[in-house]
């Protein structure tokens, strides 16, 4: 009377139902709490909400079993619409952003709220620039990109505080330096194959990290740094009340004060700096060293016998990357004012190279999108904060499920040999 | 002196619980040759079915033997549940794909894994101190008494335990036969009427009983667990894997013993602070130097 498929899909579905069973039951089922004289823990069951997830299981599962065919398509089908339409579209599209990034903090509806939020999508739009030189095009996997994030920060709010520098000359130092780390971690891992590597600069991450948190006297430890001194318009600040002598942005424009004028500022200086590193990553691409770049990515073995040097050409692209790291960091530790080693996690690492690798790796329209997406998307839910962080794991093994090469996959060579065929 | 036998004492006992969550990721590279990322994670998860049984089953009152058997089964049966998911979930359809591709995966499950935990269980840290008590002591007479906790004595004998069960499993039995024999070649495995998904599933199965096991031990050795412990614990096992040979299994513990000696040595006679870059920086020159560990076999690349 039942046909077989139901049969077999309704085996399916409790089968299901007892792995649900056994992976909700302990670890939501139970909740351990400290009990009420604080002597130790208690047990307090959620049986509802067990349920419930149990439940969502086994449905989910026999809804999925139903339409079998259907369903793995449509998601991919989504996004490879999506990536042909700005394939296609691709020079209006950049134009129109770009447009509107400018504009942006003029429009009637950016509050203070937006344009924090575009800071933030800006500063990770360059960290996930800053990457991609290394991911994408070099094709090696860094986990550990946090680190160079974190030298450039260090370094400028150091230098900053400790010899009164201005913002502009610690900048372009704060990138040195993150670059100078780039060679010098660089160095003696780059031998190391995609997952090793990946390892290795995980590790290096951690223990610039635990360094950061343990050298008291010169990081401050866990305090972190503060008072770093604000960045200037020309040597104008954007203080309320200048110092006696000295002029600050809106006297000397003859402004009403407003705590937005920094703020735009701020939002203008990272717009130039992600914009300049694209420009620069572009440029690269089509220089020698940005080919072997991207033919190493291709094919080791077949780089080594054409007379590639695979080591010094990853070092390049490492300590770019780095480099850009830096400047973001440094950018991140004036805008902050404050920073400490809290803010230089493994989780930050994680969500960079998931910007890279959603976009499609390599591809710099794909690397705004991600952004846009992943940030947007954990802003709209700002309210279910702590299930923020699992959409955004789940987003990562989703899209490694249906599109493994990213939202913009379709890469084109960036030099095309022209030839009659 | 007595102070050396007390360091080694604590690093063999630390080393049992990184060896046995180093046989995971030795297995699942040997098998398929990814970095299972979340199998840190599954060794929290461990940690904390072990905790819930503990406080469960202490309620009870039933004799303190019977419990540590009930607990070590049931987080070995909840959280094998936890690695046949994953599995299933995030790596099996990406069989075959780019070589980075499961990386990620195993990284958003990791991502995934240890914030169902903070939501369900809370961010906080929980204490609890296990019955498990008393102690021999050694050189009463000299200025350092030796003391060796019954804990360690049950964490050493029990990892012992499941290292002879284990060896026998992969030597022996049929299953682990198709084990080895896909770890050699999985379309001659195949052709051979061996079921290739079963035994990687098996294999996922297998390293997370086993990091069943080293939560468990955890939980008693430190009494403090938080949904966080994965990251540390599951890099410092990767390490121990790689020092020993990825890919071998005796490699894995070898390794999780000498990284345990190496991090309680650092701690006691260098400095505590550093005792996780001490870690990190094994897995790093171990890497550069000698990829290959002590027991592994050289990986060479072919065109």
């Amino acid at each position: 009377m039942i046909s077989e498929n139901l049969r077999q899909n309704l085996k399916d579905s409790l089968f299901t139902g007892i792995i649900a069973t056994a992976i909700f039951l302990p670890i939501v089922g139970l909740r351990t709490e400290l009990n009420q004289e604080k002597t130790g823990l208690e047990i307090i069951p959620e049986w509802n909400v067990t349920l419930l997830l149990i439940l969502f299981c086994v449905v989910g599962r026999f809804i999925i079993n139903l339409r079998k065919q259907s369903k793995s398509n449509v998601i991919a089908n989504t996004f490879s619409q999506l990536g042909n339409y700005f394939a296609n579209k691709g020079k209006i599209f950049v134009f129109s952003g770009l447009l509107f990034a400018i504009v942006f903090p003029y429009l009637p509806f950016t509050d203070r709220y937006l344009m924090d939020v575009g800071i933030m999508v800006l500063t990770y739009i360059m960290l996930g620039w800053g990457l991609n030189v290394v991911v994408g095009l070099a094709g090696m996997l860094d986990l550990g990109y946090v680190a160079f994030y974190a030298v450039g920060s260090y370094s400028f709010a150091l230098i900053a505080t400790e010899f009164d520098w201005s913002f502009w000359i610690c900048l372009p130092l704060a990138g040195v330096f993150a670059a100078f780390f780039g060679i010098l971690l660089g160095f003696p891992v780059l031998r190391l194959r995609g997952d090793y590597l990946a390892i290795v600069t995980l590790g290096f991450g951690e223990i610039i990290r635990i360094i950061l948190i343990n050298w008291y006297d010169f990081t401050n430890g866990p305090d972190g740094i503060s008072g770093i001194p604000r960045p200037t318009f020309f040597g104008l600040d954007f203080t309320r009340n200048p110092p006696e002598g000295s002029e600050s942005f809106h006297t000397f424009f003859n402004l009403e004060y407003s705590g937005m004028h920094r703020i735009i500022f701020l939002y203008y200086v990272i717009l130039v700096l992600a914009l300049i590193t694209n420009h620069v990553t572009l440029k690269i691409r089509k220089l020698p060293v940005g080919r072997a770049w991207e033919a190493l990515r291709e094919d080791e073995i077949a780089c080594k016998s054409l007379g590639v040097n695979p080591t010094n050409t990853k070092l390049t692209a490492f300590a770019i990357g780095a480099m850009f790291g830096g400047f973001a960091g440094s950018f991140f530790a004036t805008k902050q004012g404050f920073i400490s080693p809290e803010s230089f996690t493994f989780i930050e690492s994680a969500i960079i190279l998931a910007i890279v690798v959603l976009g499609g790796m390599g591809s710099q329209t794909g690397v705004v999108l991600a952004t846009i997406f992943l940030i947007g998307f954990t802003e709209t839910f700002r309210e279910l904060e702590q299930f923020r962080m699992i959409a955004f794991g789940a987003a990562m093994v989703l899209i490694m499920l249906y599109k493994p090469k990213g939202i913009l996959d379709q890469r084109d060579p960036t030099i095309r040999l022209k030839g009659n065929k | 002196m007595e102070y050396f036998i007390q360091q080694t004492i604590n690093g063999v006992t630390l080393g049992s619980i990184y060896g046995l969550i180093a046989i995971g990721y030795t297995m699942v590279y040997g098998i398929i040759g990814m970095i299972n990322f979340a199998h840190g994670d599954i060794f929290m998860v461990g940690a904390f079915v072990a905790l819930i049984s503990f406080i469960i089953f202490g309620l009870t009152g039933v004799a303190l033997p019977i419990i540590l058997l009930l607990v070590l089964l049931i987080s070995m049966l909840f959280t094998a549940c936890y690695g046949w998911t994953v599995e299933k979930l995030a790596y099996k359809p990406l069989r075959g794909s780019f070589r980075l591709a499961p990386l990620i995966s195993a990284l958003g499950m990791s991502i995934v894994l240890q914030n169902f935990v903070q939501i369900s269980q809370g961010a906080r840290a929980k204490v609890y101190h296990s019955t498990l008590d008393g102690r021999l002591e050694f050189f009463k007479d000299s200025d350092f008494v030796v003391i060796v906790s019954y804990m360690q004595i049950f964490m050493v004998l029990l990892t012992v335990g499941l290292m002879i069960m284990f060896t026998y499993l992969i030597t022996k039995t049929d299953l682990g036969r198709a084990q080895r024999a896909c770890e050699q070649d999985k379309t001659m495995a195949s052709l051979l009427g061996i079921n290739v998904d079963r035994t990687i599933s098996l294999t996922f199965i297998m390293g997370s009983t086993l990091a069943a096991v080293a939560g468990m031990m955890f939980v008693m050795y430190y009494s403090v667990i938080d949904f966080r412990i994965g990251f540390l614990a599951g890099v410092k096992a990767f390490t121990a894997a790689v020092l020993g040979g990825i890919g071998s299994i005796p490699g894995a513990m070898l390794g999780g013993l000498l990284l345990g000696l190496i991090e309680t040595m650092w701690s006691g006679y260098v400095s505590v602070e550093y005792k996780d870059v001490a870690a990190f920086s094994v897995l790093i020159i171990v890497l550069i130097f000698f990829p290959t560990g002590f027991l592994g076999k050289p990986d060479i690349e072919k065109v």
